[in-house]
């Protein structure tokens, strides 16, 4: 379903990301662990198609397209999304009339009618009641005004609704609790499937516990140095990053 | 389909640059070029005015010549030739109608483009029309029902001839001729406008609409529209404005009063969309108006709701004189220019009662290389004991060739006072553009969806068809801002 190879990638004229080679097949969650700096962001940025960062080599497949030079906007219709480790506040406009636009212009970019209104709010209302969300947090403005937590819950919410293809989650755990962490985490899973693969990006186990991956890699400075399975991560937990600094790029 | 479904869907279907870019090919009944005590004589015979009315124009004529250009506004632009211009241009053939279908195709085709369903709002929307193309008005619509409630809503033109007394009473009450320069204009060469009169405990049955509509090329529009609420009365009036595409600068000076007396209500709601100039900042109105409402009564409320987004330059201050013990003010803005257009709006409050409460919500969107001034005055009387103020100015910057600024003059007599001020400027992040281009939302739409929501608490206070007029001219105005 994702495949990137030999990726190398700039920002700010600084390569952060050195040959990153990794596939997803359909189906499967794979999460990336790595320290601070490592370049985990750097790649959830690359792979959504943000201007600043800047590929310099390498090649994105996604779908059996080449979406190295593709605008954001058409990723996400062809199904990537992207969890935001720091999601943003738009005031004004309500969560709802946010997702309902999104949703719309992924529908137009496809060739699909728009979603029945009565529709949309019937399934928006479904996901809020599974993600334990009070009706009044789809009325504010996206995020203003949310705890970190409820930001998270919002961004799983659209996740939800966008039903992509793939779910790049970006340090999806920072800022939760163990509770707002349960709840996230089933709603995650209640999105798993054979047609569904996931990127989890995450600094540390823990969120592992809950949405359990098929395989686990590291990434640090610019690189996957290391591939294995859930078993990796509870190593990375109890011994540290140091012993997987790749030594040729340092 | 009812007409407001109708309005919703056509004003939807626009797409395009500047819609309303085309000129109607009616004969004009034009005064020759410039202005004299002969011009304004001209304008005064055509419409048949009694010579009361030739006075107060020649009167203000006169006090016209001695008047100094009003320079302090943060706008910039060539000296104004007056005597380059026509004053005066009506369709030809105008005879007093009785009914939609005496008005000529050609006219009723302009309003099909620009989206007003005339016909359905009058038989569905219960909203009466007052058309003024050009100068004269064509056809009002809705007379009858209005009547029934002792609603005179009419062309000042007509007032003059049938109201003559109240006319002579309101009209400069509020805005006098010495006010400034272009209201001065204004009531020398005025060539039509509208007059509302509502009396006492009558709440106006619909909501009251004109759509002005400059259509000769270098025909100056001077309208002149006088609102009076007489006591515990209530109307919502509705101001739409487009304007055909033209290379010459355009001079419009409207003046607008409103008078609200014991009781009293009245919202006066604006959808501005002159046209702007192209992206050279060639051609493009010049929108200098005087719009002053008296809360004259006890208790009585003035409310202003405006959406600019067109002419090349925009001079406009609603205001308030709040005189009544416990009147209230409000002005509720958003004035978005792009490419050279250049705009310095704002309101004053003046508080001159006991209690009198004002709210300002300002919102100024620049882009391109544009520049957008807030200017405004809040002013606390010796005598207005327990007045209160909220002012609150946001300014969103798009790119970084624009400019936004913030101009609050407050002067307080009264230590009682509250004042609160508010001002915030921020600029479009890319943070927030890449957050929507994520969720599957091309660039310029999710421009257009942070500026409708950074609008949202001043486009709520306009009627529904307004809103959502007044959120696709703000997309059209928008465009070509980003990338």
């Amino acid at each position: 379903m994702l495949k990137i190879e030999n990726l190398h990638a700039t920002v700010a004229d600084r390569e952060v990301l050195k040959g990153v080679n990794l596939e997803i097949p359909a189906g499967q969650v794979h999460a990336i662990m790595g320290p601070n700096g490592s370049g985990k962001s750097t790649l959830s940025y690359v792979l959504a198609g943000r201007d600043d960062y800047e590929i310099t080599q390498g090649k994105i497949t996604f779908m059996g397209e080449d979406i190295t030079e593709m605008e954001p906007e058409d990723r996400a219709a062809l199904g990537l999304f992207l969890a935001f480790q720091y999601p943003i506040e738009i005031p004004g406009v309500t969560t709802t009339t946010f997702l309902k636009t999104a949703i719309n212009a992924i529908r137009k970019k496809r060739g699909e009618a728009e979603i029945d209104p009565a529709a949309f709010l019937k399934l928006q209302k479904e996901k809020m009641t599974q993600l334990n969300m009070s009706p009044e947090m789809v009325k504010r403005g996206v995020n203003v005004g949310f705890s970190g937590g409820e930001k998270k819950r919002n961004e799983v919410l659209q996740l939800a609704m966008l039903q992509p293809k793939m779910a790049v989650l970006d340090e999806t755990d920072s800022g939760l609790d163990i509770d707002a962490l349960k709840i996230v985490a089933d709603g995650v899973n209640a999105l798993r499937g054979a047609e569904r693969s996931f990127l989890v990006i995450t600094h540390y186990q823990r969120l592992l516990d809950y949405i359990k991956p098929d395989v686990v890699h590291v990434l640090a400075n610019g690189r996957i140095t290391a591939t294995g399975g859930p078993e990796l991560a509870l190593e990375l937990e109890k011994n540290g990053y140091a012993a997987y600094y790749d030594e040729k790029a340092a | 389909m009812s007409a407001t479904i109708e309005t919703i869907a056509t004003v939807e279907a626009l797409e395009g640059k500047y819609e309303a870019g085309f000129i109607t090919d009616i004969e004009s009944d034009m005064a020759p070029k410039g202005l004299s005590e002969d011009i304004i004589r001209f304008i005064s015979e055509k419409k048949g005015e009694p010579q009361w009315m030739l006075d107060s124009r020649l009167k203000a004529y006169r006090h016209w010549l001695t008047m100094p250009e009003p320079t302090w506004a943060k706008v910039d632009f060539p000296p104004i030739d007056y005597q380059d211009a026509y004053y005066y241009a009506a369709p030809k053939n105008v005879k007093k109608l009785q009914s939609l279908d005496e008005v000529d195709p050609k006219l009723l085709e302009t309003y099909k483009k620009l989206g007003i369903p005339l016909r359905e709002q009058e038989i569905l929307a219960g909203v009466a029309v007052d058309a003024v193309f050009d100068s004269v008005s064509v056809v009002t619509t809705f007379r009858e029902k209005l009547h029934e409630a002792g609603v005179i809503f009419c062309s000042i033109s007509e007032a003059i001839q049938l109201y003559p007394d109240l006319i002579k009473k309101y009209m400069g009450s509020v805005v006098p001729y010495t006010d400034n320069k272009h209201a001065c204009l204004n009531a020398a060469c005025f060539t039509d406008g509208t007059f509302v009169y509502i009396p006492e405990g009558v709440r106006c049955p619909m909501e009251l609409s004109t759509y002005f509509r400059i259509n000769e090329a270098k025909t100056g529009q001077f309208e002149r529209t006088v609102i009076v609420a007489e006591k515990g009365s209530y109307v919502s009036y509705l101001e739409g404005c487009t304007a055909p595409k033209r290379d010459e600068n355009q001079l419009h000076a409207a003046v607008v009063e409103l008078v609200a007396m014991d009781d009293a209500e009245i919202k006066y709601s604006t959808v501005q969309n002159w046209y702007p100039g192209d992206e050279n900042g060639v051609g493009g109105i010049y929108n200098f108006v005087t719009k002053r409402g008296i809360c004259k009564g006890k208790r009585s409320k003035i409310s202003w709701t405006q959406v600019e987004t067109g002419s090349a330059i925009t001079w406009k201050y609603p205001s308030c004189v709040l005189l009544g013990d416990d009147s209230v003010g409000e002005f509720y803005s958003v004035a978005l220019t792009n490419n050279y257009q250049q705009a310095d709006t704002g309101t004053k409050m003046i508080h001159i009662g006991k209690n009198t409460r004002s709210r300002i919500i300002s919102k100024g969107i620049s882009a391109g290389k544009s520049d957008n001034t807030y200017r405004g005055l809040v002013r606390i009387a010796a005598k207005a004991e327990g007045a209160r103020n909220y002012t609150q100015c946001d300014s969103l910057l798009i790119g970084d060739k624009c400019g936004a600024h913030t101009v609050p003059y407050i002067e307080n007599r009264n230590p009682t006072a509250m004042l609160e001020h508010e001002a915030t400027t921020s600029k479009i992040s890319d943070d927030a553009l890449f957050y929507c281009r994520q969720r599957g939302i091309p660039e310029e739409e999710a421009l257009t969806l942070i500026v409708n929501g950074f609008c949202r608490e001043v486009l709520q206070h306009l009627p529904m068809e307004f809103a959502v007029e007044a959120q696709k001219l703000v997309a059209i105005s928008l465009e070509g801002s980003v990338g």
